[in-house]
Parts: C-alpha cells; sequence; structure tokens
C-alpha cells in the first residue's frame, strides 16, 4: 500500500502531505527532511525509486515539483510511477495545465482530487472522466452552499440573530 | 455577540490571502505565521459555522505544509463536522483526517457524526466518512460503525460501495470480530463485474494475503478467474500479488497458475505489468524451468534498456533469482559489471549485489581484484559500500570462501590504502581475527603490517587508526616472524605517531614493549642458548657490550638472529630511541599511555642501568648483574610468548563456579564494610609524580625483577584481552588533530592504471568469472582455528508465529466455517439465511477435508459420496458438529504440517483427478 504521498517543490518547499500510515507529527518533519535530502539531489538521468528505511519511495518530477510516493518492498514501482502520472493528468485536466501556482493556491482541492483517487493507500479511480466528473460534482454542491450562505440576506438574517 | 461575529465573517482573511500574504513575506514568514495563528485562535471561537470553517482550512493548510501543531483545534473540528452544509462538513472531515490519531482525546465523540454521515443519502458525504474513517478508526470507532460499513458493502452506488470496500481492510486491522460481520460480502464482491470493484477488492485482498496468505487459500479458484478473465491491469497486478502468495503454499495451485501467468507475461504490453508477472514467476515459480526461463527472457530485454527504471528493476529482479539460480546472474554477467559504473548510485548497489552474490572460492580474487579497482575510482560513499561488501562476504562463516590467505591478508592491506577507506574498524578486527586463527598467514600478516607501519603517511588518515592500531598488535604479538625487529621499533615510535588517539597510541606503546623484549632476548639469550650454556654466553654478550663490539661475537649473533642482525650496539640506539621516544609521553593527560610509557621506560631502565653501566664495573660485579638482566628479559619474554588463541563467546560460562561461592549473596554489606574508606573516583587518578622514576631505581633489584616481571604479565594480558574484545575500559578522547604534512597514501592522481576503462574491466572479469575447473592453487588451504559453538552464528530460536493472531484466525473461523464461534455481540442476527446457507456449504466442504486427515483410510471414496448425497451432507454436518472440538485440534496440528498432510492425500488420489488443493473444497476449482 502507500504509505504517503508527497509534493515537494525543487527548492525543497512542501507543497501537499497526505499520510495512510500513522505519523506523528515529528516524524512527518523528519520524513519530509530525510527525503528532500535523498531525492532532489539526484540528477535527471536516474531511476526514479529510493530505497529508504527498508520502504521504497516512487517519485517522479514534473516540472519543478516532485511527486513522491512511498510504498511497500514488494509493491510494483511501475504501477505507482503509472498512479503519480494518473494524479498529474487529472490535476492538469482540472486547472487546466496545472503549475506550481494552482497547486500552491487551491492546495485543498489538490487533495480532493487526491482523495478520489486513493483511499487508505489503494488506488480507487483509474478512470480519468470519473474523478473529473465527481470533482465537478462535489465542487458545484460546494459552491450552491457557498451562495446559499454569502448571499445579502443569509448575512443580515445572521446579524439580525 | 452578534456584531463581531459579522465583523469576523466580512473581514475574516480568506486562506487565498493567507496564502498571498504568506508569499509577499512583507514581516517575515515566521512573524506572519504566529499572526495568522492568533487570528485563527480567534477565530476558529466564533459562532459561524463559516468564519469557523474557513479558519479550520487556515490551520489546516499551516498544519500540512509548515507543520504547527493543530490538536487544539480538535473539538472545533467536531462542531464544523456537525454543520449540516456540505463544504463545511468537507473541510472538517479533512482537518480530521489530517490531525486526529489514536489518542485525540476526542475521538470518542465522533462515532455519531461517522454514524449520520454514513447513512446519509447524499453519496458525497457517505464517501467523506468513509475516507475519515479510513484514516482515523481505531478498535472502538471500527467496532461501532462495523454495521455501518457491512450496508455499505452491497450499497447500490458503485461509488460508494468501492470506498467502502477499501475502509472494510481498515476496519479489519482493528477490529477483527468484524470479519465475521462482513467477511461474506466482501468475497461476494469478488464475482462483481464492475471493474472499479474488483479492482477495490482485490486491492483489500491482496494486502490481507500479504499477512497471513494461508487463511486464504479457499479463495483461490475465484482470484483463478480473475487473473484469467480481467482486462485491467490494475487489477492484474493485484491478482499476481495475491498468488505470489499462495502458490509457494500450495503446489497444485501453482501448478495451475503458472501457465496463465506466462501467457500474460508473453502478451501483454505493459512494462507494470510485465515486471510484476517477472517478480512472481522469480519469487514464487522458480522451480518451474520454463516459467524462469521465459522471466529471464524479459529481464534481460530490461537489463539493455535505456530507461534507468527498467534497469534497476531488471537488475532487482536479477538478485532476487540470484538465490535459487545463480546461473541466470552469470548469464548477465556483462550488464551486470558494466552497471557498477553506472552514474545511478542506486543502480550501482544492486549491481554490487549482485556481483557479490556471483563470489565463490574459485572467482573471489578476480572479482575482488575487479571491485577494488573499482572502489579507487569511485566517490567515498560507493567506495566504502564496496570495501564493506567484500570484507563481510570474505569473512562470511570464518572466510569459508578464502583459500589463500596470504592473498588475502595483502588484500587487507591493500584496501586500507584506499584513499576514502572508512571501514577500518572491520579491516581491524579481521586482522586480529585472522592472526589469531590461522597460523600459516601470521608471516604474511606480519609482512603487512610492517608496510602499513612503516608508511608515516598513513598516520594522517583518521580513518585508518583502528587499521594501524591492529597493524601494531600483529607486530608486537607475532615479532618472531619478522625479518627486521628494529625497523618495527622506528616504525612503533616514529614521532608522527602523536596523531594517534591515545587508546591507540597505548597500543603502539604495548606492542613497542613487546618487540623490544623480543629484541633483548633474541640478543642477549637465545644468542647465548646456542652456544649451550646460557649463563656464559649472557656474560659474553655483556662482555662484547663492555668491549665495544667484538668482531667474532657480532658474527655469531649474525647467524643466530633473523635477516637483520641485532648488535649490541643497534641494542643501545635501541634503548636510546624509546627514552628519547617516551619521555615526553610520561606527562600525557591520558592514563593508558602514561602507564604504559612509564612501564616501558622503567623496564629500560631496569635494562640499561644493569647492561650498559657494567662497563665500569669490576668483572664480578657485571656479570652478576648481567644474569640478573638476562633472567628479568627472560621472564618477560617468556610473559609474552604464550600464544593467544581466539576464545569462545561462552567460555566464561564454562568456568565452574568454585565451592562455597555464592554469587548471588546479597553485596548490601560490602558498603558498610568499606563505608569510611574513601576511594578515589577514576577520573582523579594521577601518576604524575616525577619522585617515581626515582623510587624504582632505588629499589632492590630482586624486587624490582618480580614486579615488574609481574605488572608487565597482567597490563599485556589486559591490553591484549582489550584489544581482542574491542572493549576500552576508558573511553579515549577523540583529539584528531591532523597536520597532513605528508601526502594522502593513495593519491588518485597517482593510480593511473586504475584508471582504465569499465570494458577493459568487464573484459577482465569476462574470464575470471568463468568458475575454473580446478583451481590452481599451489598450497593447500591453511586450518582455520573454529570454535564449535562460537562461530557459528548464534541461531535465533524461530518462534513459530502464534497462528491465531485475531485477524487471520477470525477470516479462518469464516472460510472453514466452524460455526460453533459465533459473533460475540449483538449484530450475530445480521448474517441472513442466504448467507448462512452458503456458509454451511463452505463449512462442510471443510469438516470433510478435515475428516479426511482424522481417518485417512477411506476418505477418499466418502469424498466423493459426500458430492452425490446431500441427504448425508446433512446428516454428516450433525455429526460434524459433535466431532467439532476434536476437528478443531485436527486442524491446528494439520496446519502445522501441512507438508505431511498434503502429500498424505496426494498419495490416495488417483491421478486423473483434477488438481486440487488440500483446503480448497472441491466445488471451488
Amino acid at each position: 500500500m502507500i504509505h504517503f504521498v508527497l509534493l515537494i517543490s525543487r527548492q525543497g518547499k512542501v507543497r501537499l502531505t497526505k499520510w495512510y500510515s500513522p505519523y506523528s507529527q515529528k516524524e512527518r518533519t523528519k520524513v519530509i527532511r530525510e527525503l528532500s535530502g535523498l531525492i532532489l539531489t539526484r540528477g535527471p538521468k536516474l531511476c526514479n525509486f529510493v530505497e529508504w528505511r527498508g520502504l521504497r519511495v516512487v517519485y517522479k518530477r514534473y516540472a519543478s515539483l516532485y511527486f513522491c510516493m512511498c510504498i511497500d518492498e514488494d509493491d510494483n514501482e511501475l504501477e505507482i510511477l503509472e498512479i503519480i502520472h494518473h494524479y498529474v493528468e487529472v490535476l492538469d485536466r482540472y486547472f487546466g495545465s496545472v503549475c506550481e501556482l494552482d497547486l500552491i493556491y487551491n492546495f485543498h482541492k489538490a487533495y480532493f482530487i487526491l482523495d478520489e483517487l486513493l483511499i487508505a493507500g489503494e488506488l480507487q479511480e483509474p478512470s480519468k472522466r470519473t474523478v473529473a466528473r465527481l470533482v465537478a460534482a462535489q465542487d458545484s454542491l460546494v459552491e450552491t452552499a457557498k451562495e446559499q450562505t454569502s448571499s445579502i440576506t443569509n448575512i443580515i438574517a445572521q446579524a439580525a440573530k | 455577540m452578534s456584531g463581531p461575529s459579522l465583523m469576523d465573517s466580512l473581514f475574516q482573511r480568506t486562506l487565498e490571502d493567507l496564502i498571498k500574504g504568506l508569499r509577499q513575506q512583507l514581516i517575515g514568514e515566521q512573524a506572519f505565521i504566529s499572526k495568522a495563528l492568533e487570528e485563527i485562535r480567534k477565530e476558529i471561537k466564533s459562532t459561524d459555522l463559516s468564519t469557523k470553517s474557513t479558519a479550520l482550512l487556515k490551520l489546516c493548510y499551516l498544519s500540512n505544509l509548515h507543520f504547527h501543531d493543530m490538536s487544539f483545534a480538535a473539538f472545533h473540528a467536531l462542531e464544523v463536522l456537525s454543520s449540516p452544509r456540505f463544504p463545511h462538513k468537507k473541510i472538517a472531515y479533512h482537518a480530521i483526517s489530517l490531525s486526529f490519531h489514536d489518542s485525540t482525546p476526542v475521538l470518542l465523540l465522533i462515532t455519531n457524526h461517522l454514524r449520520k454521515d454514513l447513512t446519509s443519502t447524499n453519496e458525497f458525504e457517505v464517501s467523506l466518512s468513509l475516507q475519515c474513517l479510513s484514516r482515523i478508526a481505531n478498535v472502538d470507532l471500527a467496532r461501532d460503525l462495523t454495521p455501518e460499513v457491512f450496508t455499505l458493502l452491497s450499497s447500490n452506488k458503485l461509488y460508494v460501495r468501492k470506498r467502502a470496500v477499501a475502509v472494510v481492510l481498515r476496519v479489519f486491522e482493528k477490529y477483527p470480530d468484524s470479519v465475521r460481520v462482513c467477511f461474506k460480502r466482501l468475497v461476494e464482491n469478488l464475482e462483481n463485474y464492475d471493474p472499479q470493484i474488483l479492482s477495490a477488492v482485490v486491492g483489500v485482498f491482496s494486502e490481507l494475503a500479504c499477512k497471513d496468505p494461508r487463511s486464504y487459500l479457499p479463495l483461490a479458484p475465484e482470484f483463478y478467474k480473475i487473473l484469467v478473465d480481467s482486462k485491467s491491469n490494475w487489477i492484474s497486478i493485484k491478482v499476481l500479488k495475491i498468488f505470489a502468495k499462495l502458490a509457494p503454499l500450495e503446489p497444485r495451485l501453482a501448478n495451475r497458475v503458472v501457465e496463465p501467468i506466462c501467457d500474460l507475461m508473453r502478451k501483454t504490453g505493459a512494462k507494470s505489468l510485465l515486471f510484476e508477472c517477472v517478480r512472481t514467476v522469480v519469487t514464487s515459480f522458480s522451480e518451474y524451468e520454463s516459467a524462469v526461463r521465459l522471466a529471464v527472457e524479459k529481464i534481460r530485454e530490461f537489463l539493455v534498456d535505456e530507461d534507468p527504471n527498467l534497469k534497476y528493476l531488471g537488475l532487482h529482479a536479477l538478485s532476487i533469482v540470484a538465490s535459487k539460480h545463480l546461473w541466470v546472474v552469470s548469464e548477465n554477467k556483462e550488464v551486470v559489471i558494466k552497471s557498477l559504473s553506472d552514474p545511478d548510485p542506486n543502480i550501482k548497489i544492486e549491481s554490487l549485489r549482485l556481483v557479490m552474490a556471483m563470489v565463490s572460492e574459485h572467482n573471489v580474487a578476480e572479482i575482488s581484484k575487479v571491485l577494488v579497482n573499482y572502489a579507487l575510482k569511485s566517490d567515498p560513499l560507493f567506495c566504502n559500500e564496496i570495501l564493506g561488501s567484500i570484507l563481510s562476504t570474505c569473512s562470511r562463516n570464518v572466510y569459508e570462501i578464502i583459500v589463500d590467505f596470504d592473498w588475502y591478508v595483502s588484500l587487507l592491506g591493500e584496501m586500507s590504502r584506499i584513499p576514502h577507506c572508512q571501514m577500518g574498524e572491520e579491516i581491524e578486527n579481521q586482522f586480529i581475527d585472522i592472526g589469531l586463527r590461522v597460523k600459516d598467514v601470521r608471516p604474511e600478516l606480519v609482512r603487512v603490517a610492517r608496510d602499513l607501519l612503516i608508511d608515516p603517511a598513513l598516520l594522517g588518515n583518521s580513518f585508518l587508526h583502528r587499521v594501524l592500531s591492529a597493524a601494531a598488535w600483529v607486530s608486537g604479538e607475532y615479532v618472531e616472524f619478522s625479518r627486521n625487529p628494529l625497523e618495527f621499533m622506528e616504525a612503533l615510535l616514529q614521532p608522527r605517531t602523536s596523531l594517534l588517539p591515545p587508546s591507540i597510541m597505548a597500543i603502539y606503546i604495548q606492542s613497542a614493549f613487546k618487540v623490544l623484549v623480543f629484541c633483548l632476548h633474541t640478543c642477549f639469550v637465545r644468542g647465548g642458548s646456542t652456544a649451550g650454556v646460557p649463563a656464559s654466553a649472557s656474560y659474553e654478550s655483556f662482555d662484547d657490550l663492555s668491549v665495544e663490539n667484538g668482531a667474532d661475537s657480532t658474527v655469531a649473533h649474525g647467524q643466530t638472529c633473523t635477516s637483520a642482525p641485532i648488535t649490541n650496539e643497534s641494542i643501545v640506539n635501541l634503548l636510546k630511541l624509546v627514552e628519547l621516544a617516551l619521555s615526553p609521553l610520561l606527562g600525557s593527560h591520558d592514563v593508558e599511555v602514561q602507564e604504559r610509557a612509564r612501564n616501558l621506560l622503567g623496564f629500560v631502565d631496569l635494562i640499561k642501568l644493569e647492561a650498559l653501566n657494567s662497563s665500569g664495573q669490576e668483572e664480578n660485579d657485571s656479570e652478576r648483574k648481567g644474569v640478573e638482566a638476562t633472567k628479568i628479559i627472560r621472564l618477560v619474554h617468556d610473559a609474552f610468548s604464550k600464544e593467544l588463541g581466539p576464545v569462545s563467546l561462552t567460555a566464561q560460562g564454562k568456568v565452574p563456579v568454585p565451592d562455597g561461592l555464592t554469587l548471588n549473596e546479597n553485596l548490601g554489606d560490602l558498603e558498610t564494610i568499606c563505608g569510611d574508606i574513601e576511594l578515589p573516583s577514576s577520573n582523579t587518578f594521577s601518576f604524575g609524580y616525577p619522585s617515581e622514576e626515582k623510587d624504582v631505581s632505588s629499589f632492590s633489584n630482586l624486587q624490582i625483577k618480580e614486579d615488574s616481571g609481574q605488572s608487565n604479565e597482567s597490563t599485556s594480558l589486559l591490553a591484549e584481552h582489550r584489544k581482542r574484545h574491542g572493549l576500552y575500559y576508558l573511553p579515549s578522547g577523540k583529539s584528531e588533530v591532523i597536520s597532513n604534512d605528508y601526502p594522502p597514501a593513495n593519491d588518485p592522481a597517482l593510480q593511473g592504471d586504475n584508471n582504465d576503462n569499465a570494458s577493459d574491466l568487464v573484459k577482465l572479469t569476462a574470464e575470471s568469472l568463468v568458475p575454473k575447473r580446478k583451481p590452481n592453487h599451489s598450497k593447500p588451504r591453511p586450518v582455520v582455528v573454529k570454535l564449535d559453538e562460537v562461530d557459528e552464528k548464534p541461531v535465533a530460536v524461530k518462534q513459530l508465529e502464534s497462528r491465531d493472531d485475531s485477524l487471520s484466525g477470525a477470516v479462518r473461523d469464516i472460510l472453514f466455517g466452524s460455526e460453533d464461534i459465533l459473533p460475540t455481540s449483538s449484530r450475530s442476527n445480521l448474517p441472513n439465511s442466504n448467507r448462512k446457507g452458503k456458509k454451511k456449504q463452505h463449512m462442510i466442504t471443510q469438516v470433510e477435508s478435515k475428516e479426511n486427515v482424522v481417518d485417512d483410510g477411506n476418505s477418499s471414496s466418502r469424498r466423493r459420496k459426500d458430492h452425490s448425497h446431500g441427504k448425508e451432507r446433512r446428516h454428516r454436518k450433525k455429526n460434524a458438529e459433535e466431532r467439532n472440538e476434536t476437528d478443531r485440534k485436527e486442524k491446528e496440528s494439520s496446519s502445522n504440517h501441512p507438508r505431511r498432510h498434503k502429500s498424505r492425500q496426494r498419495a490416495e488420489e488417483p491421478l486423473k483427478v483434477p488438481p486440487q488443493t488440500s483446503v480448497i473444497p472441491d466445488f471451488l476449482l
């Protein structure tokens, strides 16, 4: 299974973390520090797998972002690479040629999309179109709810309470 | 109240504002964040849920990417969760799954929220709560929410159902009893045709099967069907993982599965699936020659691929296969050796592992040579990786693969001279270990030690100090094999030894002591003993001293000593050298060094006084004193010449406890006895009395002789004990002031000949890796001293895994159907009649197969009868329930000896019966 997902920028800034195995806050910081030291220093034409603490970290660089996933020793590394690519494609479809800034400002959306893709450390939805549809449906739910709350009458009603 | 709330919600900083502000960094990141946190703490207490949820979202951001603690907001997250609005819920769930853990105090309060959302009609709400449950589930949550998850497992919304399936894994882990409730439905989902559901179920089973594959053998037929029918690579990969776990348990299953896997391997275009097939074959189907051949073919394609990922995985697959089929590795050795110089460190390490797997006693010399050449060229990290693996491979099993120890010892010397070498400690241990174990290699060992010791450049490299300490020890212990002991003295006392840490300095001094005694002994005592009368010989030698080198006796000494003659003059110089080198150390701050220096100098004083000053005295006196000096020398020499052997780790335990000694007696009253004696603490020891030397010289000769003899003996034993066990009683301060006036020992620039390119090396190894028919060892392998009980690694008593760990126990109960254990909780009414019926079917076959074991006489016939007669089955079922108790016991014992069980059953079955597994009931396959 996937133990965690990390998005790290080339400068070592963390853009997204998602933990499927229990790690305490302190461990998380440590893991990220260790891994960014390990991964960011690797050259461009090397393989995408790193052995780390008896686990394996699969990473791939897209533009200035490193997508890293940590898996068990006997998981399939190539499959994980495909999942990473899959995620990037979904992001791309959602944001329309995604860039790092999209992820910086919409960090929660990147999470929600990841949640549609993976659950409990397993791939959940292999179809890009379905993911896009599901995310859009939830977005519209959020929007309608927001409209209700932010309408003037609502605010006045609340203020008058 | 409403005023500030309105202001809050109108002018609240949104997440986007926060991120923008953070990126502008007008007031510095830390300051901005602490300000933002302050705001959030205020906002999160607001009564307005929108304000609250925005604050929570911002907090999530800070916690997630800037690692600020958000545990204070746990309760607020729950408050937001209770909101009826979807966006609030979404934020709350996000925060909860991010920050909650097993010991979060408010975890108890979440159960009802989750239950409410799990039963919601909005599929997205259900999905959110499932997602959250998968992350935060603990025993209580898993237990309380099992019914809801169970219901969702057969939800008609696919979206919800597949998520429920994935979450079941966590619920099982936390609360194994839930298996009894949910497992049936989970299995039913295996027959679902929707690829998404199937993918989720198979994923769950592949995780479950990793932990305890045996329990899932009965489901093999379903998996088989999926494997054959599956169109999706994701699913195929997972199923292959399951079979990789199941196949080793049941050979007949492997027989069935190996063909489809090979088919898949031939026709698939996806590399990930291909690799999974290859890995499955090499891990679990290594007995199937044709399958392995096919897999190896594919591995070769990987190895020559441009993509470094495939190359890495190819090497990885090779290293899996190496343990069983070494020929595969040697077939691909060119690629493997070439990969040693790959730019990617991961690939290099993988190929190093493979190269080490190929090592045997025939090619160890050649491979080591190649690897040492690689080590010279590579970066420090990989260099030490190489050296480490050479050292560990060669020393494996008490140097099992080493035939020519002379070669190995010189290899050790060579390795320690590699500039990046940091394996000093391991090399040190092996030097001493080989010295102790292998008698025949000692002359060569001394030669190597000499080469290391006399090179002043090596002293500057702090990584080599450990090696040098071993070399010094060797030189002292086996000095009799040396051609020129005087050279050793010079090497051990050279000025640059001041660069050594004190603990190693002490070893140097002690070794110098040994060498000195040896020199004196050869010169005075042994020189005489050849002449026949020791006393007269010593007299003669001292006579020589007094008349300044009589020509004839020098010749005589030249004959008795080894190639380099030890003349009296050289002894005089030697003594001077010792005094010169060691007198500064009398003021050393390290107790060890100081004490040893003092020992040695005291000894020198003694000898010098007796021997050198005798010239001025009258004949008789000098003779008498000369005899005493000889006695001293002989005594000390005897103390040093006792050979040290390897000591068994358990030797201490073999010493019988003497009668009357009770080790466990309370030592409490010792304190009252010794209470008034003030023990000086070890730190305050100081030996810096200048008067001590005078004291020594003023003692009567006899006393000194005995004292020094004994103390020397005991200190030397102590020192040797220390060296052998690497246990230093006093911590050595690491004051490593390295002044590098000398060029480094092995300047890469000077190693021009080592820079030959990879292809040459490949050529070289291509020849050397071919196992030679007749190893042309000119001499037989020397005896290696082994201690029976020690040298076998202490075999960890492999305990049988507690097979009854609750999860697999529960799964087995379901699949093998012992219905006597009913779920203890109130949910025992959940299984509906349909499930019961099916369950019964499972159970009966299982019981029956168990009976096969019980009465093996007519089991096969009975089985066939069973399948035709339903009536009898029912009858049997009653029977079986009566027997359940004994059966279960039998099952336990049978699962402990699966081999016997299977073989027995196989023997009974006629050959035409299609292959089936022992625990897999017939109707399944």
